[in-house]
């Protein structure tokens, strides 16, 4: 400190006291210098990572915007369903529709209790009433008919008490000769889809079928007319069709930001018995309980009622007689996803490889199976590849020039039915910003994880693979919703505004077809094309 | 109250004593400032993820929790806030030892839903090699030396709260 000769003591003494107190401050305000460089650090961050996503997807897809449910369903006229094959998934489409049996009530309760994680009631009592009656309950096995009929009553479920319940059919012909059911959901299995859909098309009935469409290429052929011709409202049960993800992921291709897309890997994996449908059968299954002529009816070979019998009734998927195998079971799936996305429609050819390489357990449809799709007219090509002996998860692949897009499998990164989108290398579209540095084509450009803030326990493989799918769950206004559920309401909702659903006889038909030309070219071990003059597969 | 606010006011530091407490105080209060604010600018961001993979004896609470949408936008929240305003008081120095103990809970509970125990195994890979000791162990105990040797009433707004407290 200066001091100067004339400076009186008192000067001194405050002029010290202002030095004292300033440095005082200075010492107090110190840290506000590092927390300016945090600022402006932290701004700086924001403003790169803000400018990245620019460049990016992120200002393309709102990613707050998923698709709202369409409302007031339940405002319009009360729909009177009838059910065609209440076996697993029939209750499940049944229970979608709002309708469960006190037994379900009660397992899915306790599982709650014992995984609080288990969100399965919740998201069935939360499910909104979309103002139907189950009246009418059709199956082969007692038990099962029984159980449906029991569902149609039952008075916990979401909205209020059931206005009808349902009485018991055993025939189809029967029910859909009933003039008070305005409407059939077909779970059968697909050996018996088509000629059940036409019936009931011809009666004026709408109708909601499980996939695949059917066993055959002309009973899809026949049945694509017939809805046609009678104008009902039709809906295939792919409920992907009300995955959040897959409608992004359209956006996203739409958009362009893959590129020309020129190849397209699915792929199926499950390893274990019940993924393999070797399903339990009933202890109360007997010539008594079930109508098994009926039952084989439309199958090309038939078999006598016994022990074979029995095993053919529980794990039917097992055989060609009642269905197509890994082609319409799962790759259907698979393959309707991807022509969400990328709107392929049917292919112009297909071969297929495969063989029984693991459950040599008397089945006769391949347990692991290849396909190969072409698409000369739009460039592309469409690869397949299942095992029921690996639950090694590969996920989805729409690989373009300029982005790949990986759905499910490793894709999901923990959370459900998500996918990611990295940029290609050798892209021309990103060739700029990945040499800026502003893309790097190791990491994703986007990455889609719905419900990210949801958490839902899901306990077995089968449960998994299917989540993995984004076939169990999906997320409107950030709540956990069935998308069965929204499929069936999808389909009432059209029935009363005269609208096409989202699965509609038109996508049906390109499902259909891919899956029996992959199954006809694996049978003749040969290539198969599509003529789409003669409506022939040759 | 006066003397958990501040410390006690014999403590005397030598100039390296107290630059290198200070350093740390910042250094963490940096720290926590940006985990808070990326939070809270991350519209996704949940502690669902990192609750699912608790371990140890809380991972039934964990799991509660995470269950409960109400409670795990609580516990969210609470995750948010609690590290941006811990995080700017220590480095402004400003009501620094509460902010001090509020960390070290905060860094204790990380540790014990997630401790790196022999025999416990996560299925998220951590960005380094752990045995019992984490970095969340070792940040709560360097807050523990920020509680005890407190700074911020000779670099940091304590001081003028002090001051503004005696007047």
């Amino acid at each position: 400190m200066n001091e100067s000769a004339n400076e009186t003591p008192q000067n001194k003494n405050s002029l010290e006291g202002n030095n004292f107190e300033r440095r005082e401050v200075l010492k107090g305000l110190a840290t506000f210098p590092v927390l300016g460089v945090f600022f402006y650090n932290l701004w700086q961050k924001l403003r790169v990572d803000a400018l990245k996503k620019k460049n990016l997807l992120a200002d393309l897809i709102s990613e707050q915007d998923a698709p709202a449910i369409l409302s007031s369903a339940s405002s319009g006229d009360h729909l009177r369903l009838g059910i065609i094959g209440y076996g697993g998934r029939g209750a499940h489409l049944v229970r979608s529709a709002g309708f469960s049996t006190p037994g379900w009530n009660e397992y899915a309760s306790n599982a709650a209790k014992k995984n609080k994680l288990n969100k399965q009631y919740e998201t069935f009592m939360q499910q909104e009433d979309l103002n139907v009656s189950l009246v009418g309950v059709c199956d082969l096995f007692d038990v099962r008919a029984e159980q449906g009929v029991d569902a149609s009553k039952n008075e916990v479920r979401p909205g209020p008490k059931p206005l009808d319940t349902a009485k018991r059919y055993k025939h189809h012909e029967e029910l859909i000769g009933n003039d008070d059911i305005d409407a059939v959901i077909i779970a059968t299995p697909d050996h018996w889809h088509s000629k059940i859909a036409i019936d009931a098309a011809n009666a004026g009935k709408h109708v909601y079928c499980e996939k695949g469409l059917t066993r055959t290429t002309d009973e899809a052929i026949d049945l694509y007319d017939t809805v046609k011709e009678t104008g009902i409202t039709f809906q295939l049960g792919h409920q992907n069709r009300q995955v959040e993800a897959n409608e992004k992921a359209r956006q996203i291709f739409e958009q362009g930001l893959l590129g020309p897309v020129n190849l397209v890997e699915l792929t199926i994996n499950r390893n274990s018995p019940s993924g393999a449908w070797i399903w339990d059968i009933h202890p109360e299954g007997n010539s008594n309980t079930i109508d098994w002529e009926t039952f084989q009816e439309p199958s090309p070979n038939k078999i006598p009622f016994g022990e074979d019998a029995l095993k053919r009734f529980f794990r039917w998927r097992c055989w060609f007689d009642y269905g197509t195998g890994l082609s319409g079971d799962l790759f259907s799936h698979d393959f309707d996803q991807v022509n969400q996305i990328l709107n392929l429609g049917i292919p112009k050819y297909a071969s297929a490889s495969g063989g029984i390489y693991f459950y040599k357990d008397g089945r006769d449809v391949p347990d692991v199976f290849q396909a190969t799709y072409e698409y000369p007219d739009q460039d592309l090509t469409l690869l397949i590849s299942s095992t029921l002996s690996s639950r090694h998860g590969r996920g989805n692949m729409i690989m373009g020039h300029d982005a790949t897009m990986i759905l499910g499998g490793q894709s999901n990164a923990g959370s459900l039915g998500g996918f990611t989108v990295t940029a290609d290398s050798g892209s021309s579209q990103y060739k700029d910003k990945i040499d800026s540095g502003i893309i790097n084509s190791q990491y994703p450009i986007y990455s889609y994880s719905p419900g990210s803030k949801q958490i839902d326990g899901i306990t077995s493989a089968t449960a998994k693979y299917f989540a993995s799918k984004g076939l169990s769950y999906t997320y409107r206004e950030g709540k956990r919703v069935d998308p069965t559920h929204l499929h069936v309401k999808d389909w009432v909702d059209s029935i009363r505004n005269g609208t096409q659903p989202r699965c509609d006889i038109e996508v049906a038909l390109d499902e259909a077809l891919a899956c029996h030309m992959a199954t006809e070219a694996y049978q003749k071990g040969r290539r198969i094309e599509w003529d789409p003059k003669k409506r022939k597969l040759v | 109250m006066k003397k958990f606010l501040f410390g006690s006011s014999d403590l005397e530091f030598s100039s390296a004593q107290l630059s290198g407490l200070t350093v740390l105080r910042v250094l963490i209060g940096w720290h926590f400032l940006y985990e808070g604010i990326a939070k809270i600018l991350n519209p996704y961001w949940s502690s669902a993820g990192f609750l699912l993979e608790s371990k140890w004896i809380f991972s039934g609470l964990a799991t509660t929790i995470v269950a409960s949408p109400s409670l795990l936008t609580f516990v969210d929240f609470i995750n948010m806030w609690g590290l941006t305003l811990g995080g700017l008081a220590l480095l402004i120095g400003l009501l620094e030892r509460p902010a001090a103990v509020a960390g070290m809970a905060l860094m204790l509970i990380y540790y014990v839903f997630n401790p790196p125990l022999l025999g416990l195994e996560y299925s998220r890979p951590s960005e380094g090699s752990y045995l019992i000791v984490n970095k969340n162990l070792i940040e709560a105990a360097a807050l523990f030396v920020v509680f005890c040797f407190p700074t911020g009433s000779i670099i940091g707004l304590d001081k003028f709260l002090v001051k503004y407290l005696k007047d």
